[in-house]
């Protein structure tokens, strides 16, 4: 049981980290990023280059997936989501240029990276085995880093001026451009800084489970549910989520093994069940 | 006219020229163009096996056309591959299919799973065409069912020869099986645990399954690895899914043998799992130094200059072309009537380029669909070591 829970708590990190950038652009724009598992992807094939072909530091790579998806993520906000939220009035305009962005980053993507499986060497080797539980200690590092990088983002968003702005807007986006927010310039940031995020999770994450093409769409799917079980729009919501999908299926997959694949039945059948009594989730939007 | 105005005109003619000599070239060799299809998919996380499919045809095709084209009957031919990405969604495959009766083909590779080869069928029973499906469902390869032709190794077919092998030599007793919880790795799972319980192996998990898009197996094997089995068999495994399943096995502390009865990519099983790699046993085709022929050599350089990295899938992908041209080539009737085609299969046989030695292509599948319904291509059992795949043995399918 405690390797089970290990297992959740280890999955719980790496989910929560994947939510928060997808709850941020939501947040701050009501737009759902269906771009979001294909940044993941680009973050994790920007390491690729840098760590595993080029054989820069991994901390160098990681850092700059982060920056390379910030500058994209910036890009565009200012030139594709502002433009179609400033001309369109209707909410699906969005959804479908982030549906278009994701087909987009798809195809450049497996053009420019290929369609094969990619890994890196490994950052740590050996394994940690004693009270009942086996975790690599590679896996341990990027927990703790994935724990850091939550940490920090929460204390940005708490503490400093942009992080205030930004969840200003997230409460009453009119209310702070009367208080004097410069909503152009944090709603910019704001979707920088989730992409960034994405960058450095599938950076972080290309050295325990690597990266290929294919994977955006269903990690965009997974993002989704965490934000739906915690409550879109709300950080803490995110990190709960991921959490408790993490464990969800760490526990399933033992659990309910002898009956074939029914864990993700379960839980989607329990989210169901859970979006009906409560359909914002956990947290409920906007965060304070 | 100025200096610059003729420096552009004359580029822009010696450029039009180049292009229209390249056009002409391999035309002037050929009197038409053959066109032979693929549907499969070339996207998403089972990118890889289409891929492999479509530029082993490209780099094939490209090769024939660069040395003059193919000879079938009076006529020269240039090949020209015609693709059709069914993105693994059967109601794609069935447009894909359609796309190539439109475009008068009658000759496809694909699809590459089972729902797909399903679902494509009817189209190409109705429009006369040949399709080489890489799907196991035995219904699409035995009577009434006459024009699909399976291009690899059925894990039903391989299968119990890597079991009885591992048995015999490396003592196994207790197996376990983990699959996709997809069609195809679904059905590939229930045919290998038949084949062992019939070999008296003792199945351990059977029912272990996750969803094709995981990332982090560690959950999924936690439970399969307490159970100790000497062999771990991942059944219908995708080359993406290999080195992960692989690695969080051995980081778990498994110790015993790990198997898959899928092509896989070696490059891949390295960067994914590196030494933690060494061991595992798939089935491959014909690249091994061991059994490659200066033809199989030739063709790994000229993909991998094509392409810029060679995929080992390749080694049994490269066959359905060469089966496609050979056969048209024995029998030139059939390049337009597929009913020339079925009947030339069954007396069949041309060298096998791609293997040292004097084997020969042919139509094989008599005992496991009752007629020549498959490509023979060679069981080449696999195993991985230190970056590439050794030879452990090659076994055939009659």
């Amino acid at each position: 049981m405690e390797q089970v829970v290990a297992n959740g708590l280890y999955l719980g990190a790496q989910y929560a980290l994947v939510a928060l950038g997808l709850t941020l652009i939501f947040g701050l724009m009501n737009v759902l990023n269906f771009a979001h598992g294909q940044m993941y992807v680009l973050g994790g094939f920007i390491t690729y280059a840098v760590y595993g072909q080029l054989g820069l530091p991994f901390v160098v790579a990681v850092i700059a997936s982060g920056i390379t998806l910030a500058i994209i993520g910036g890009f565009m906000e200012r030139f594709l989501f502002r433009t179609v939220i400033r001309r369109s009035h209707r909410e699906e305009s969005t959804m479908l240029l982030a549906a278009a962005t994701a087909f987009f980053f798809d195809a450049v993507i497996l053009l420019i990276f290929g369609e094969k499986q990619r890994g890196v060497p490994k950052i740590v080797k050996g394994v940690f085995n004693d009270f009942g539980i086996i975790l690599p200690y590679d896996r341990i590092l990027v927990g703790l880093l994935a724990g850091a990088i939550i940490l920090g983002f929460i204390l940005f968003m708490k503490y400093t001026k942009p992080g205030r702005a930004m969840r200003a807007l997230a409460q009453d986006r009119m209310a702070a451009q009367l208080m004097g927010v410069e909503v152009n310039r944090y709603t910019m940031i704001g979707f920088a800084l989730g992409a960034m995020l994405a960058g450095f999770v599938g950076g972080l994450l290309a050295t325990i489970t690597g990266i290929n093409s294919g994977i955006g769409g269903p990690i965009s799917i997974k993002a989704f549910m965490m934000i739906m079980i915690g409550g879109a729009g709300v950080v803490s919501g995110a990190i709960a989520g991921g959490f408790i999908l993490g464990m969800m299926e760490s526990v399933g997959l033992t659990v309910l093994r002898q009956y074939g694949d029914v864990t993700y039945l379960v839980i989607f059948a329990a989210l169901m069940v859970f979006l009906s009594i409560r359909p914002n989730g956990l947290m409920g939007k906007p965060w304070g | 006219m100025t200096q610059s105005q003729m420096t552009r005109r004359t580029l822009l003619g010696a450029v039009g020229v180049f292009a229209l000599a390249a056009a002409a070239g391999p035309a002037a060799a050929a009197d038409a163009k053959l066109k032979i299809g693929f549907v499969g998919v070339t996207s998403g996380p089972a990118a890889a096996w289409g891929t492999s499919n479509v530029r082993s045809m490209q780099t094939r095709a490209a090769w024939l056309n660069e040395t003059g084209g193919v000879k079938i009957g009076d006529k020269t031919y240039e090949i020209e591959i015609i693709t059709f990405d069914d993105q693994k969604d059967p109601k794609r495959a069935v447009e894909g299919m359609e796309k190539m009766a439109q475009e008068g083909i009658h000759y496809v590779v694909g699809p590459n799973v089972d729902d797909g080869a399903a679902a494509v069928r009817p189209v190409a029973e109705k429009n006369n065409i040949i399709y080489f499906p890489y799907a196991f469902p035995k219904e699409l390869y035995t009577k009434p069912a006459s024009n699909a032709v399976l291009g690899m190794i059925a894990n039903y077919q391989s299968g119990p020869a890597i079991y009885k092998y591992l048995m015999d030599k490396k003592g196994v007793k207790k197996v376990a099986f983990v699959a996709a919880n997809e069609s195809d790795p679904l059905s590939q799972r229930d045919s290998g645990v038949a084949a062992a319980k019939a070999l008296g192996l003792e199945v351990v998990a059977d029912k272990d399954v996750y969803q094709n898009d995981t990332r982090d197996f560690t959950p999924v094997l936690t439970p399969i690895v307490a159970l100790k089995p000497d062999l771990l068999v991942l059944s219908g495994v995708a080359p993406a899914n290999a080195p992960l399943l692989i690695r969080s096995a051995r980081e778990l502390g498994y110790e015993g043998l790990i198997s898959a009865e899928t092509a896989q990519d070696a490059k891949v099983l390295s960067e994914g799992a590196g030494d933690l790699a060494n061991g595992f046993i798939s089935v491959g085709g014909a690249s091994t130094p061991e059994i490659a022929s200066d033809t199989m050599k030739e063709f790994v350089d000229r993909y991998t200059k094509m392409f810029g990295e060679y995929n080992d899938e390749s080694n049994t992908k490269v066959y359905a072309l060469e089966y496609i041209i050979e056969t048209l080539k024995a029998n030139p009737k059939a390049i337009d009537n597929v009913e020339e085609f079925k009947k030339t299969m069954d007396s069949f046989s041309a060298p096998n380029p791609f293997l040292k030695g004097d084997a020969k292509l042919s139509y094989v599948g008599m005992t496991s669909f009752g007629q020549k319904r498959q490509l023979a291509v060679p069981m080449v059992v696999n195993e991985y070591k230190d970056g590439a795949f050794q030879t452990l043995f090659v076994g055939t399918v009659d």
